[in-house]
């Protein structure tokens, strides 16, 4: 849909138009959705963020002043929907991995020159993704794949822009360690 | 310089958020394995991002529920308003009939002081 139908619904929606606001979610909700699944890793999850986060878009619709695409703050409400989430969730899980754990690799190995095929590293990164601990995987799918500056990622989290980098970084390390994965001889060539 | 010393200004390198110094330049240059590390992380980010676009399709029922949802949210907040537009107008009539009592008052001691000044 064109990005000014969209600030038209936006501002019909704010003045109260009821039809206007269900007409957004129509419109964005399988983005929000697709977001919500790579930030949660898990369907159900994905769903209860997307319901969350259209409920706090309809009741702060007002303080949204329309220097942003609607579906960049759909991304940022949906964020901060999920990090709640995946917190709540943690509390009850004692098994979480640490930031610092490997990423156990269940997958069989094969070679990276196999890999060359774009649409097979796409399937690969989808995987990769989905292995990450859920706080490396947050940051490094609103960075890479939405495009939120670090300030955003860090405020909508509740991190620093430090921890928030931090956190990039290693979460681009492991999928690239986890995508290219180098092969024995030439690790015993690098000790 | 050694290749663990760059290691991590390869992947902020990579989507140009950091620039290298001429001297991790020149090693970069004249080495392989950093070269190839940092083709590999530019092969990630370029596949994350054309990820941007895709959409996956949610199960059946999703939109039903969020309408549904927003729907209840949207009943609540109307109940709730009108029940404060009660309370406002409780209130203001309250106040009104409270100013008027006190105004009576006013009026019924000063005429009552008069009534005492003239006799």
């Amino acid at each position: 849909m064109p990005q000014d139908v969209v600030a038209d619904l936006v501002v019909a929606a704010r003045d109260g138009d009821r039809e206007a606001f269900d007409e957004l979610v129509r419109v964005t909700y399988a983005d929000s959705y697709t977001l919500a699944l790579r930030l949660t890793g898990n369907e159900e999850d994905a769903r209860d963020v997307v319901q969350d986060a259209y409920l706090r878009a309809f009741r702060g619709l007002k303080r949204f002043r329309g220097d942003a695409q609607f579906s960049t703050w759909m991304y940022r409400i949906t964020a901060n929907c999920a990090n709640t989430h995946l917190g709540k969730r943690n509390k009850h899980r004692h098994e979480e991995l640490s930031e610092s754990d490997p990423v156990a690799d269940e997958r069989p190995s094969s070679d990276p020159e196999l890999q060359a095929d774009a649409s097979a590293l796409r399937d690969r990164l989808e995987i990769a993704l989905e292995a990450l601990p859920p706080k490396l995987r947050q940051v490094v799918v609103l960075r890479d794949i939405y495009d939120l500056p670090h300030e955003a990622i860090a405020d909508e989290l509740g991190i620093s822009e430090t921890a928030a980098k931090v956190r990039l970084h290693r979460a681009r390390k492991k999928l690239r360690e986890d995508l290219f994965p180098r092969r024995l001889e030439e690790a015993a060539d690098a000790v | 310089m050694r290749c663990e010393d760059l290691a991590d200004d390869l992947a902020a390198a990579a989507d140009g958020s950091v620039l290298l110094g001429r001297q991790e330049r020149r090693h970069v240059e004249q080495c392989l394995r950093c070269q190839a590390e940092l083709v590999q992380y530019r092969r990630v980010l370029r596949t994350m991002r054309s990820m941007r676009t895709e959409v996956l399709e949610p199960a059946p029922g999703l939109l039903a529920d969020v309408l549904a949802n927003l729907e209840e949210a949207g009943e609540r907040r109307a109940v709730r308003s009108m029940i404060q537009g009660r309370k406002a107008a409780y209130l203001g009539g309250l106040a009104a009939a409270t100013a008027a009592g006190a105004a009576g008052a006013i009026v019924f001691a000063s005429r009552a002081r008069r009534l005492r000044d003239a006799s």
